[in-house]
């Protein structure tokens, strides 16, 4: 009797915290809601084999990536020739990189200090800015930053998942670190430091 | 030498893998003599604290526990 049982209501607890998670990786709404109720029966119908020893959000959201990553899969076989629209938004991305840096590679506008930036991570208004901020990114930028950062994947998973080389994940990964540098000293740090 | 713009690619790439020790000393030198970078590299620390601290992050704060 160590299993305790797990209950719907318990498990529907989580759905709005399951909604945001979606949301980050997902831009259409309608798909988002339908990976986080894909997730929410898979986990009913899995309930028995929830050990309890993992944090009960922790498995839904590992249940719940499973389910993104199909639906990103789907959308891409959906759109298998948006991927040029794709190759030419993230070719106006390298032009963003080459203006925060001269030609001879120093900074443009040098990163500003911030001060007591961990404070900001008690504040929920500071989650809802970073949340912007991820959203702004272009859409491969976010996909890989999301489920390298927030979903916790190794940089060789999400290759796999997004069918990219290493050196585009590094590239993505570059961009989006300095994009959301650049978005959160505006956002918030601009006004709270 | 290092710029600004190659450091700040190897501070990204070692938040995902090991760099090897050329550019883990390169990267050091760097930092020694650039304030704006060592700042840069604070950020990113950040950015991934921010990250894993996010409602359903990975090192989640975990609000189900009640």
């Amino acid at each position: 009797m160590q299993k305790r049982s797990l209950e719907a209501g318990e498990i529907a607890e989580h759905r709005p915290a399951l909604l945001r998670y979606a949301r980050l990786h997902l831009r259409d709404a309608a798909a988002a809601e339908d990976a986080v109720q894909e997730a929410l029966v898979a986990a009913l119908q899995a309930a028995d084999s929830f050990n309890g020893e993992s944090a009960l959000q922790t498995w839904l959201i590992s249940i719940l990536r499973r389910k993104l990553v199909d639906h990103m899969r789907r959308g891409r076989r959906e759109m298998a020739a948006a991927d040029a629209g794709l190759d030419t938004a993230e070719g106006e991305e390298s032009g963003f990189i080459n203006r925060l840096f001269e030609s001879n590679g120093h900074w443009a506008t040098p990163p500003a200090a911030w001060t007591n930036p961990d404070a900001a991570l008690e504040q929920a208004e500071f989650y809802a800015a970073f949340e912007e901020c991820v959203r702004g990114l272009p859409e491969r930028t976010a996909e890989a930053f999301v489920l390298r950062e927030i979903g916790g994947l190794e940089a060789g998973e999400i290759c796999k998942e997004l069918a990219i080389s290493a050196s585009n994940y590094w590239v993505l990964m570059h961009r989006a670190r300095l994009r959301l540098r650049e978005c959160l000293q505006k956002r918030w740090f601009a006004s709270h430091t | 030498m290092l710029s600004c713009k190659d450091t700040s690619e190897l501070v990204s790439r070692s938040l995902d893998e090991e760099l090897s020790w050329r550019q883990r000393i390169a990267v050091r030198l760097h930092l020694l003599i650039c304030g704006a970078c060592r700042r840069f590299v604070a950020q990113m620390g950040f950015i991934r604290r921010a990250a894993r601290r996010y409602p359903g992050g990975a090192g989640g704060r975990d609000q189900g526990s009640r």
